[in-house]
């Protein structure tokens, strides 16, 4: 037992003090008015989620949180499962397309940023020179309160298919070929074997994905903040950029504790459900 | 007849092959943007339609965006903090795996949940409470600010242990027999023979923490403990008026490493995430 506890020891350690104790800290401090550095600290009770109703700004951030996580995952995962059926195919070269297509998963979200807020610069971007022929205006994506979401989508979604690619294109080689020849002999057609087969024998990796996936969006910082810094007028402001702005920019650390709580519960309730679900309707 | 379906079958596999290189080009074309920004001249870089092959190379630009801030020294920050997070990381799961693999207690199986429990929870949530916390200790502007928070490697401990599960018990009895303890059996016997998954955990978790913005972002505030994405992401600030080849000089230098890792082991890392080691 003491030598289960050794070994154990800093890993439990760690966790508690930075990911266990932080609930319940952040917890004590959504109760207060505090500004970080003063060592007083004002008892509010409630009052910072009461705040949070009346918020309009946050009531932007959640919208524009829901839509990019939307967005984000339905595109990149027809996108990808579309990718992966190619890549299953027996076809040369499909390592090097894998690894290209795979690249920006472990591509720094800032680098990404940058190379992406050169590319929607609305004179000599890259973007510019592909929607002109199309006859598209110049619009500048990242200083229009309609664009900039869409932008950031735009990046997360690139950013993002190589991930879930891989993961369809191993489901894919897991469905045994068998079903697919027995289907070929009965002469059901590629699209029928595909919808009728193929899919609900990957459900669980596109169930995975899905709510990966959606709370990967609900945690997403890195692009958001070095493209737009959430503006115009918070047109692509999102969640924990807006979280960090409290805390770390307007140093209302109580209002931002708040934020940090209701985010954890309700990725925990997704991630309840997602528990439930999984045992229940996906087809193993 | 057969003639046909040979055409419609070589169709086919065109089609493939334009789809998925329409993709390659979608994926790798900012790439190459950006290397072709980082060697251009000012007035090239201002100019549309776009040049992708410049009249004359600079090289220069990136010599300018090395000096438009400490970026050795954000080098170092980079490479130290990265590297003790993976080294203690790696350490700390190796203990953890071991003890959750082969040594026997009661109450085993409700500490591995009370530790997956901790992969659920958002690190976002930490945040302040973190902050305070190194506050308090003055671990601010340190590198120990950086790495401790992050050492705790749950999927890591997890991975590990799998492994460790499916190495024979002969081999852990044989250790036994030959007087080697627990620590002993963990460094000679168990990590020895798990070298392909912990060579994915390694660079796995090196990539990450080299790529890590927003903790190193809040923990720092003086220039000289930024790490590179810290220091990448302020150069764009009004205060540096430097032009976007520099800009795209500066993000090679961080991209540059990593890249050159990836496209090494490219295969092991994409099968390693292939082989549901996310999953869990």
């Amino acid at each position: 037992m003491w030598t289960f506890f050794a070994f154990t020891g800093p890993t439990f350690i760690l966790l508690a003090v930075f990911i266990f104790w932080p609930i319940f800290y952040s917890f004590y401090l959504s109760l207060f008015k505090w500004n970080m550095v003063s060592p007083r600290k004002t008892f509010l009770g409630l009052q910072n989620y009461k705040d949070m109703f009346s918020d309009d700004v946050f009531r932007l951030v959640v919208k524009n949180t829901l839509i990019m996580a939307f967005f984000t995952v339905v595109v990149k995962m027809a996108i990808s499962l579309y990718l992966a059926t190619q890549l299953n195919k027996k076809i040369r070269g499909s390592n090097f397309y894998r690894a290209i297509i795979f690249s920006p998963t472990f591509t720094a979200n800032v680098a990404i940023a940058m190379v992406w807020a050169w590319i929607f610069e609305p004179t000599y971007g890259l973007m510019r020179s592909f929607l002109r022929p199309l006859g598209l205006p110049m619009i500048d994506w990242l200083k229009s309160t309609s664009h900039s979401l869409p932008a950031v989508i735009i990046v997360l979604i690139w950013s993002g298919i190589g991930y879930d690619m891989v993961l369809f294109l191993a489901a894919l080689k897991n469905v045994p070929l068998e079903i697919y020849e027995a289907a070929i002999v009965d002469g059901a057609s590629p699209f029928h074997v595909f919808w009728k087969i193929t899919f609900p024998l990957i459900s669980p990796t596109t169930f995975f994905l899905t709510i990966t996936g959606f709370i990967n969006v609900l945690k997403a910082f890195d692009i958001a903040r070095i493209m737009t810094e959430g503006g115009p007028l918070n047109s692509s402001n999102v969640y924990v950029h807006y979280l960090y702005q409290n805390a770390f920019q307007w140093f209302r650390a109580g209002y931002a504790s708040a934020l940090a709580l209701v985010l954890f519960l309700f990725i925990m309730i997704i991630t309840l459900i997602q528990n439930r679900l999984s045992k229940s309707w996906v087809h193993y | 007849m057969k003639h046909h379906i040979n055409i419609r079958a070589l169709a086919s596999k065109l089609f493939t092959h334009f789809v998925l290189i329409i993709a390659t080009l979608v994926i790798g074309l900012p790439f190459v943007w950006m290397l072709s920004t980082s060697i251009k001249g000012p007035t090239e870089v201002a100019m549309f339609p776009p040049v992708w092959w410049p009249k004359v190379v600079r090289f220069d630009n990136f010599v300018t965006a090395w000096n438009t801030a400490p970026f050795g020294r954000f080098y170092v920050n980079s490479i130290v903090t990265a590297a003790a997070g993976v080294i203690l990381g790696v350490v700390t799961a190796a203990f953890a795996a071991y003890a959750f693999a082969r040594i026997r207690y009661k109450h085993r199986n409700f500490f591995f949940l009370v530790m997956l429990a901790a992969m659920m929870i958002p690190g976002q949530v930490a945040l302040i409470p973190n902050y305070v916390i190194l506050a308090k200790l003055n671990w601010i502007n340190t590198y120990q600010g950086i790495v401790v928070p992050h050492v705790a490697n749950v999927f890591g401990a997890f991975l590990l242990r799998q492994y460790f599960l499916t190495i024979p018990d002969d081999l852990y009895d044989a250790a036994q027999i030959d007087g080697l303890g627990h620590t002993r059996t963990l460094f000679h016997v168990a990590l020895p023979l798990s070298r392909p998954v912990l060579g994915t955990l390694l660079l796995y978790l090196f990539i990450q923490k080299w790529n890590a913005y927003l903790w190193p972002l809040i923990v720092t505030n003086k220039q000289n403990m930024r790490t590179l994405p810290v220091g990448l992401a302020m150069i764009r600030s009004a205060e540096y008026s430097i032009g976007p080849e520099h800009l795209m000089a500066a993000s090679i230098f961080v991209l540059m490493p990593v890249l050159i890792a990836y496209f090494l082991a490219q295969k092991q890392l994409i099968e390693g995430i292939a082989a549901g080691a996310v999953k869990g």
